[in-house]
């Protein structure tokens, strides 16, 4: 289920732009790897690049490879939107589609790969998402209200519903928690431990207490100045990153000195 | 000292005199509205009393039927053609409308954009000269085409037109008149389809096409539905167009290509109005407080439909 993520020497663009600037990364399977680092540090920005979400944008693109389990994503002929069946991805802010019924909103992903599924293995399948994510026994009773009408925190969590139900390989999650208050936070959080076990996720946080409470290993970001691209400054186990870091920009980060 | 003064002064805002005269500018606004509104329908009303209470033997225009017999056929030919314009415009308007707003590149989205918007100021009349000269006969021989292959359909049967001055040109002069509010309106509304559910969509493997049906169009319902009835309301009301293009005879048919065709409320008042004296003027009156009925019906039902759904709307 879960993969391996290797990103060699990898160049991100906004047109003339760079953004991000030679980052060379392993990221191991069933893991929860945290990226932190100043705004603007192009953390967000390489997390896209890793289910093929950056080109989205007009004029972007990437130099470089991404291979999980051995595949490059970047490689000749790859669909990006199988690519993205692959690797799911929850928002820094909930967006569940506000047009769908909580039930159909869990399904949305499944329905873009098959497109009849028997109705009891719809119900099956969101039941098992829902209480893959923990919402389950708050929503049993009103899946077909409006997703919209839930709490930010219960948005979130059927964010990574959607996102688990199409049994992705890998979850990238970009600030999944800075919109929410620290009760949905902790929930959140605990479901990430959960998760741990049948995925790779790389989670993007602004929050270093976090970083710190949820993840195995830590990426520290850094740019020089405004203009300059952002890089790769440290890579370490977590303990090893906020206990005593390599690199001197790395302390002065996680201590608080600046950042 | 406000100290001294009673509680409820206390909690009063302050009134500033900007907002007095916002307040009242607005006020003013919204009641000047009311007021053309009524003033409209009563006009309508106390002038289509005659032609409901007249001995319809004595009215010339509407040669011995009552007035609901002649008006009728009527209101059957405006909604045919409005509807059929509809139709023929509205997945135009979307596909055009997505097109300048998700698939083209920006230069080129900017150029349709203004070419769009330019078909809108074009004036009726053009519209109703070019069908009447040019398209119409362009048409005919398709009509033709259509009855000898497809004459089996009603809609088909004949007999063709020798002018091509059909409800079927008729209503594709109209589809291209309400075409640009169509696609301006959807445009606008695509594009506040917002980003953050776009992405939400690719990122769960959506194609592009996958993405705007999940996405963009449900979010849109409620401003396409809008769209379609400001257009209807358009097609509806075009009086010129319709006047010059449509070899009218004021019958109840479906035949799209026949030389007896229906014809509209806005197309007959123009035509009869010359030759109309004493109460023939109160019918034709009468005709257009149908109209204002009907129209204000189609609008009626069209915001129950945007309404029924309004938890899903995305606005919350």
């Amino acid at each position: 289920m879960s993969k391996r993520i290797q990103v060699n020497d990898l160049n991100v663009f906004y047109g003339k732009f760079k953004a991000v600037e030679g980052i060379s990364m392993t990221i191991e399977p069933r893991s929860v790897t945290a990226f932190i680092g100043p705004s603007g540090c192009g953390k967000s920005t390489f997390l896209r690049t890793l289910n093929r979400m950056h080109e989205v944008i007009p004029g972007a693109y990437v130099e470089g490879e991404v291979l999980v389990d051995g595949d490059n994503l970047y490689g000749e002929g790859v669909d990006p939107v199988l690519v993205r069946r692959q690797v799911g991805m929850v928002f820094q802010r909930p967006n569940p589609f506000p047009t769908m019924s909580i039930r159909d909103n869990v399904l949305a992903g499944v329905k873009l790969n098959n497109t009849r599924m028997a109705k009891s293995d719809a119900d099956a399948l969101v039941e098992k998402s829902l209480q893959g994510a923990n919402l389950w026994n708050e929503v049993k009773d009103r899946l077909n209200l409006p997703g919209s009408g839930l709490s930010g925190g219960q948005q979130q969590r059927l964010c990574i519903a959607r996102a688990i139900a199409v049994s992705p390989e890998v979850i990238l999650m970009d600030e999944p928690c800075s919109a929410l208050d620290p009760i949905s936070t902790l929930a959140i959080e605990d479901l990430i431990e959960d998760l741990k076990r049948e995925y790779t996720i790389v989670i993007v946080t602004h929050n270093m207490q976090q970083a710190s409470r949820v993840s195995d290993k830590t990426a520290f970001f850094n740019i020089a100045g405004t203009g300059k691209p952002g890089k790769l400054i440290e890579y370490a186990d977590t303990t090893k990153i906020f206990s005593n870091p390599d690199v001197q920009a790395t302390e002065d980060y996680v201590s608080g000195r600046f950042g | 000292m406000t100290t001294a003064s009673p509680q409820r002064a206390a909690l009063r805002a302050v009134r500033r005199p900007g907002d007095r005269i916002f307040s009242g500018t607005a006020l003013g606004a919204g009641v000047v509205i009311l007021l053309l509104l009524a003033a409209v329908a009563i006009f309508l009303i106390t002038e289509s009393l005659p032609a409901f209470t007249a001995d319809p033997d004595e009215i010339g225009m509407l040669r011995g039927a009552t007035f609901l017999e002649y008006v009728a056929p009527l209101v059957f030919g405006t909604l045919w053609a409005a509807l059929l314009a509809l139709i023929i415009a509205a997945p135009l308007a979307v596909g055009i409308a997505l097109f300048i707003s998700h698939f083209a590149p920006r230069r080129l989205a900017a150029v349709i954009g203004y070419v769009v918007d330019l078909l809108a100021a074009l004036p009726s009349v053009v519209y109703g000269l070019w069908g009447a000269t040019t398209f119409a006969p362009i048409l005919q021989p398709f009509y033709v085409w259509l009855n000898e292959n497809l004459g089996w359909i009603p809609l088909f049967e004949g007999p063709v037109s020798a002018t091509g001055r059909t409800i079927a040109t008729a209503a594709l002069v109209l589809a291209v008149m309400i075409l640009p509010i169509m696609t301006a309106i959807c445009r606008e509304v695509f594009l506040q389809a917002p980003r953050l559910h776009e992405e939400a969509a690719l990122a769960l493997g959506a194609t592009r096409w996958e993405m705007i049906r999940m996405a963009v169009l449900p979010f849109a319902r409620g401003g396409m539905v809008s769209a379609a009835m400001l257009a209807l309301g358009r097609a509806l009301g075009e009086t010129m167009a319709v006047t010059m293009v449509l070899s009218a005879s004021g019958v109840i048919t479906f035949d799209l290509i026949s030389s007896t065709n229906p014809t509209t409320i806005p197309a007959n008042i123009a035509l009869s109005f010359p030759e109309a004296y004493g109460e023939g003027v109160n019918v034709l009156i009468a005709t257009g407080l149908i109209l204002f009925i009907v129209t204000f019906a189609v609008n009626a039902i069209a915001r129950y439909i945007v309404n029924r759904r309004a938890a899903f709307s995305g606005a919350n």
